[in-house]
């Protein structure tokens, strides 16, 4: 793009490799964020991000502190100091019962072995348990059953008070990195490559304790599992670092679905030296899901995949859609796809049938990846095969987000405000539409001046 | 056609600012006769290559119990300055005008002697033959040593433009107000100081006295006392009554109210307690000099000393300086207002007047100013006109709002409450000096040659030159009858009453001689600021009502007295304080007073704020005159790029220190923000007012930023795009290798880089390490380095990055990426054929041009239904087509000069709805546009 500054000399690494990946240029007439405030209150890796209401967001990171920020200004609310390392895991907490004032409160833990239970509306510490053998490295809230559980090496499971109900024994030393609940008062545990299923035993009339019981494990996968979502009523979805994607049934734990190789590069697609990069195991491990109705979208390596769980096979895909990893995906309710990635940008896709991008131009990274013929014979091969219509699907990029300077952990939507990101350069970025962030300066500008007393209304 | 690298060709004679400009050989039958003054550095409009001195100045005389009135120091304090002029003869004249009811004294039915806080008199006096025209300020110190212990002194500000004192008497005047209440502040601490030791001594004295009576006592018991004992026994009464009248002196020194002292903007309560650390930093260093840090308290370390019987008050005992008499941390700050108060009426009238027009109008656009205006620069001047000008009348109101505001009944109340403080005059005190005085005078006033006078006067002011006699008094500011404000010169023959002419007359009573003459008066606290005023106690200001009836205005009052009158008064020279003196020309005075007055020397009308100045008056008063405009003296600081700056700082250190700053600043084109801190750093710790000269040096910066635009401009086709980059707020990179070059060009540019608030443009001068997204958020003009070594790739990695949030200037390669620029505005804004070859001329194009662009973002901003609809039933899209419309047919944009509009009005939005502007930075706004490459 700047090559002309470069002037001949040395071409720095990201502009001198051809890339298959798909760019768009800078003219994004669909990509609505035209406005940018940058947040700066980390002083090291921002991980998480967490919606606390409408207009709140907490962010948390490797300095070990939690700052709670109004999404609308941009102004930093509160800053929690409590943790006196990385933080590992964040989550919000249903408030007291008892408690009369509905503040919100979050719980977060930390490298240091503690979980605080904090109160987002005044920065106090309700509570603070430092009695773990080991970093706990997620955190889950049943509501229905009123505890929540923390797993690490152990799982323990902990009443809204953060007294310890019951734990299990020691599962593994690598620990717990998932975890999800599943009807039943069960919850499923990633501990490596297995799926642990534990039942959570409530207080009855014989027994007045609780109990946790392990009562299955699941060893389908070949690697450790990165990532463990629940889909719907009826299935969750696990990835794993060599690609394979597993649906299950929630009730009965069987293998719904698998897909193994799907990404995998076929060989009549792909020239060999895609072969060879994307058989590196860390480009499809999978690291992150999202999902909607129909259809579940994985981040696997540096690539996009959407896979429909009625026709059980992927509609639309791309392999390269960022420059490393991507790290977290999220759909928006307009069949948009945001991805962020450890290349520093985030990545605007909408999910568009195929037939459509026929009649449209195709952007020209487009044909670097697939080449024009073959998407046409691609294309209708499974036309024919399945009979069932339903097209497969392309995703088009539409705009991305450039602004951090390292990796982009995470982000977190906002209907009403906009994006929020969080990257290994230590800010957080709030992205926004400008145009009606205009209109809302308008807005109130005229309120300030009616408050005033200084606007009149022609006649 | 000429096209682009032509005009390049020609635009070199922009050098002529650096080097020594080259007379362009022309053929013998073109060139015009050099004028004569040429080589003394004059323009042909100079009014002062008449006079005996080369540009304005502040003087600083006494009058000398000893010798007579004298000149102390001028500033600045340089001989170029004042050249021949003769200081010590225009000492005498301007000594010679004051009314100060200045008296300490035993003033009837008080056992001890009293000490007044007289105020200040403040009196216009012009001196034609000289050619100089002064405005002088009155004060009076107290010194325990001095005869009545008071010792007078004035400044005067003397130039020679007439005008110039006449129109800026309400700004001299408060100016010097602030100057001399700092000196009586620190006289008044030194007083005390003296006090306390005198009375130290006397007690001591008495001590000793008693001890040696009582010795006598007991050395003879016969019953009767020795001669001697009568004489220690009458010793030691004088002493104790010294000793009653001495804390009596202390007593009414002290109780002058604190009060008073805070309202004085200078000395105000955190000067002085500045002033305490910075005093007591001195005691460490000339312990003798200064006073004590603790307000009026002795300093325990001092030795009592016997005082003898007889101390008389010798005529060789060296006097007290200036210095000594006011402590000297209150003197160098005093001299340090001066030296502002040079700077601030540096050059011509007219350039003052447009300034103070331009001040006006930013006041009233203050919801637009923050985004052009160079407040680093404005702001403080602004600052003080706003506390120490009486508010003035909004421009373009009716003047009739100013009618109302001096109901003329008040008049005469305070006409009354005026008379019984002349009263208070004494005689006695002064009569030796009126005679010495009246010598001096004489002989100087013999070498007149009344002719020459009419040259230098106004036409307006014949009138009072037919006087024949070489100093006219155009006015003072006590006993000013109030007059109707009409623009009608006619109006201002209103007749006064007996009752005010006597009281005028009164006052008058030291300007009926020869040679002077009184044109006006009024009181001396028409110029402080109402809050100001309040807070004086009546006790001591007795023409408080005075004050209230004139706010707001002074009014000059044509000159009166007929020239016979003037002369037929030579005899009461021999005694210009004197009660029966002033009474004796009551008759004469109100007689000419009571002449219809048909030649004002000023229509009123101007009094009601600067604006309201109809410019066809100037045209009037200058008919058969110089001609005021003098394009040289137009800007102030041209007087600084030939000579550098003179020494007119008296207190080198510290002036030097700031000066400095300033000097490097400007040498390397610094960024404002580092500019503002370095002369705040060297500066601002002891007296804000010092840090004045960024005032002239900002003024520097902008012509060689203007000429440097200009060459841009000229020089680089593509400048139109950068410039609406930088109109829309997409951050302009330069980049280049040569700091000095790239830095020259960011502060070139920087004056089209709207603000985000009024403290500092968003621009960087030069940064060296890779761009980060915060940049483009804070910085909107960023001079970049280009750094050859592979480390220099990071930089530019980065830049292309983030190439969708700037435009790249590429200063080596003479290229520009940045988006399609299809507007008018800027072709109109920076046209490179433009007529316009200086670059403070096109500083103050871009700035008008500006101006306009803000008038419409201001507009397009607060315009209700263009943002919102104007009922619940329109949509979005009827608003967006009606904001679209009103860009477009409204204000005239096509293009992308809309984006420029939108820009600006949404910095205005959030600068109007922000708590506290500037706080934060506003939202980084940028657009998915393509961008294109330029070339040469």
């Amino acid at each position: 793009m700047l090559r002309w500054l470069i002037g001949g000399g040395r071409e720095p690494q990201g502009l001198a490799e051809k890339s298959p990946l798909q760019t768009i240029g800078e003219e994004q007439t669909q990509n609505p964020y035209t406005e940018l405030l940058v947040l700066k209150a980390h002083h090291d890796i921002v991980r998480f991000l967490v919606q606390l209401d409408e207009y709140r967001f907490a962010s948390a990171g490797d300095d070990g502190i939690v700052v709670v920020w109004n999404a609308q200004t941009g102004e930093k609310l509160l800053e929690l100091n409590g943790h006196s390392q990385k933080i590992t895991a964040l989550i919000t907490f249903p408030s007291l019962e008892a408690c009369e004032e509905k503040n919100q409160l979050i719980l977060t833990t930390s490298a240091d072995r503690t979980v605080i239970l904090w109160d987002c509306d005044t920065g106090r510490q309700v509570r603070k348990v430092s009695c773990f053998q080991s970093t706990v490295k997620c955190l889950i809230v049943l509501q229905r059953l009123n505890v929540w559980l923390s797993g690490g090496n152990d799982l323990c499971v902990w009443n809204q008070k953060l007294d310890l109900l019951c734990k299990t024994s020691h599962l593994s030393d690598t620990g717990i990195s998932a975890l999800i609940e599943i009807p039943k008062n069960c919850v499923v545990a990633a501990v490596g490559k297995e799926l642990i299923i534990f039942r959570l035993v409530a207080p009855t009339e014989e027994s007045l304790e609780w109990n946790i019981l392990e009562i299955k494990r699941l060893l389908d996968h070949q690697d450790n599992i990165l990532s463990l979502v629940n889909v719907n009523d009826v299935s969750f979805v696990t990835g794993s670092h060599v690609g394979e994607m597993i649906i299950w049934d929630i009730l009965d734990w069987t293998v719904q679905a698998c897909e193994c190789n799907f990404w995998d590069p076929s060989p009549q697609l792909d020239t060999q030296q895609e072969i060879k990069l994307c058989q590196k195991p860390n480009d499809i491990s999978i690291h992150h899901f999202t999902w909607d109705e129909e259809n579940v979208f994985a981040a696997v390596g540096r690539g996009l995949y959407v896979y429909n769980l009625h026709m059980k096979r992927v509609i639309a895909c791309q392999k390269c859609a960022h420059d490393s990893n991507v790290l977290h995906i999220a759909k928006l309710p307009n069949r948009q796809l945001i991805s962020c990635s450890e290349d520093g940008s985030v990545r605007i896709w909408e999910l568009r049938e195929k037939q459509q991008l026929a009649a449209e131009p195709v952007p020209t990274g487009f044909f670097n990846m697939w080449g024009f013929g073959r998407v046409n014979k691609q294309a209708s091969q499974p036309v024919k095969k399945q009979q069932e219509n339903a097209p497969p699907c392309s995703l088009e990029l539409i705009g991305d987000l450039i602004g951090h300077s390292s990796s982009v952990e995470m982000f977190l939507y906002f209907e009403d405000h906009g994006l929020v990101t969080c990257s290994a350069d230590h800010l957080i970025i709030l992205w926004k539409n400008g145009e009606r962030e205009s209109g809302l300066r308008s807005l109130k500008l005229f309120q300030k001046l009616e408050e005033n007393g200084d606007l009149y209304l022609a006649v | 056609m000429i096209s682009a690298p032509d005009v390049v060709a020609f635009t070199k004679e922009e050098e002529y600012e650096e080097e020594p400009y080259n007379e362009p050989a022309l053929p013998e039958e073109y060139s015009v006769p050099l004028f004569p003054f040429a080589s003394q550095g004059a323009n042909p409009w100079s009014k002062l290559s008449g006079a005996k001195f080369s540009r304005d100045f502040i003087l600083i005389s006494e009058f000398s119990e000893q010798v007579g009135p004298q000149p102390l120091l001028t500033i600045p304090n340089d001989t170029k300055v004042f050249g021949t002029f003769d200081l010590n003869y225009f000492s005498l004249r301007i000594m010679s005008v004051d009314y100060q009811a200045s008296f300490v004294g035993h003033p009837p039915g008080s056992a001890y002697p009293k000490l007044n806080f007289v105020e200040d008199s403040k009196v216009v006096l012009g001196d034609s033959k000289e050619g100089a025209f002064a405005y002088v300020h009155h004060l009076t110190l107290y010194d325990l040593e001095a005869r009545g212990f008071v010792r007078p002194f004035c400044m005067a500000y003397i130039s020679a433009d007439q005008h110039k004192i006449m129109q800026q008497f309400q700004e001299l005047s408060a100016e010097f107000s602030k100057a001399s209440e700092c000196l009586k502040t620190g006289n008044r601490k030194a007083f005390a100081g003296e006090l306390e030791k005198k009375l130290k001594d006397l007690d001591y004295t008495r001590t000793v006295l008693h001890t040696e009576t009582e010795i006598q006592k007991k050395a003879n018991d016969k019953g009767f006392y020795s001669s001697q004992a009568i004489e220690k026994a009458n010793e030691l009464a004088s002493v104790e009554k010294s000793i009653i009248e001495h804390q009596d002196l202390l007593k009414q020194i002290r109780s002058y109210p604190h009060r008073k002292l805070k309202g004085s903007p200078l000395c105000s309560g955190e000067t002085e307690h500045t002033q305490d650390q910075a005093s007591q930093a001195a005691t460490t260093s000339n312990p003798d000099e200064s006073a004590d840090p603790d307000l009026y308290t002795c300093r325990p370390a001092y030795t009592p000393k016997l005082i003898k019987a007889k101390s008389t008050k010798c005529f060789d005992k060296k006097l007290k300086t200036l210095e000594e008499l006011c402590d000297t941390e209150y003197f160098t700050q005093t001299l340090a207002q001066l030296s502002h108060i040079e700077h601030m009426f540096r050059g011509d009238l007219c350039y003052l007047l447009t300034s103070q027009i331009d001040r006006e109008l930013l006041k009233q656009q203050h919801i637009t100013n923050f985004l052009f205006e160079d407040f680093a620069e404005v702001d403080d001047r602004v600052a003080e006109k706003e506390e120490s000008a009486p508010p003035r009348p909004v421009p373009g109101r009716p003047p009739s709002r100013s009618l109302e505001e001096c109901p003329i009944p008040q008049v005469l109340i305070s006409v009354g409450s005026y008379k019984s403080s002349v009263e208070s005059v004494p005689i006695k005190m002064e009569q030796e000096l009126g005679d010495e005085y009246r010598e001096a005078e004489v002989t100087e006033v013999s070498s007149f040659d009344p002719q020459e006078n009419l040259d230098f006067l106004d036409t307006d002011m014949k009138g009072s030159i037919s006087s024949g006699e070489s100093i006219e008094v155009l006015g003072t500011e006590k006993s000013t009858p109030v007059l109707p404000k009409s623009d009608s010169q006619t109006s201002l023959t209103v007749p006064l009453s007996p009752q005010v002419v006597r009281s005028k007359a009164v006052s008058h009573r030291t300007i009926s001689e020869d040679s002077i003459e009184v044109l006006s008066t009024c009181p001396s606290e028409a110029l402080i600021p109402d809050d100001f005023k309040a807070s004086y106690p009546s006790a001591i200001n007795e023409e408080e009502s005075y004050a209230d009836d004139s706010e707001g205005a002074i009014h000059f009052q044509a000159s009166v007295s007929p020239p016979e009158l003037g002369e037929a008064e030579e005899g009461s020279l021999e005694n210009p304080l004197s009660q029966i003196d002033s009474s004796c020309c009551i008759g004469k005075e109100s007689d000419s007073l009571r002449v219809p007055l048909s030649t004002p020397a000023h229509t009123p009308s101007e009094r009601d704020g600067v604006v309201s100045i109809p410019p066809q008056r100037c045209m009037q008063k200058d008919q058969g005159f110089h001609v005021d405009f003098a394009v040289e003296n137009a800007s102030p600081s041209r007087d600084n790029s030939s000579e550098g700056f003179p020494a007119d700082e008296l207190d080198p250190n510290r002036l030097l220190a700031s000066r400095d700053a300033s000097k490097t600043s400007l040498d390397n084109c610094s960024d404002t923000t580092s500019n503002m801190s370095s002369v705040a750093s060297t500066s601002s710790d002891r007296t804000p007012s010092s840090a004045h000269p960024t005032g002239p040096s900002s003024e520097r910066h902008k012509k060689r930023a203007g000429q440097n635009a200009l060459k841009f401009i000229r020089q680089y086709p593509f400048a139109h795009p950068a410039i609406y980059s930088l109109l829309s707020g997409r951050t302009l990179v330069v980049l280049g290798e040569d700091e000095a070059i790239v830095r020259k060009l960011v502060t070139a540019l920087s004056i089209f880089v709207p603000s985000h608030s009024r403290f500092a443009k968003p621009v960087k001068h030069w940064v060296s390490s890779p761009l980060h997204i915060m940049d483009f958020q804070k910085w909107k003009l960023i001079g970049l380095q280009r750094v050859a070594s592979p480390a220099g790739a990071g930089t530019l990695h980065a830049l292309s990055r983030y190439s969708r949030y700037t435009s790249v200037l590429d200063l080596d390669n003479k290229a520009l990426r940045c988006p399609l620029y299809r507007g008018t505005l800027v072709p109109r804004l920076a046209d490179h054929r433009t007529q316009i070859k200086r670059g403070s001329t096109y500083y103050l194009h871009v700035q008008s041009m500006l101006t306009q662009l803000c008038s419409k973002a201001f507009l397009y901003a607060f315009c209700h239904h263009l943002h919102l609809p104007a009922h619940d039933k329109e949509t979005k899209e009827v608003v967006a087509s009606r904001q679209a419309s009103f860009l477009k047919l409204n204000l005239g944009l096509v293009n992308e000069d809309v984006k420029v509009v939108q820009y600006l009005a949404e910095l205005l939005k959030l600068h109007y709805t922000q708590e506290a502007p500037g706080t934060s930075h506003p939202t980084l706004r940028f657009d998915y546009v393509p961008s294109f490459l330029y070339k040469i």
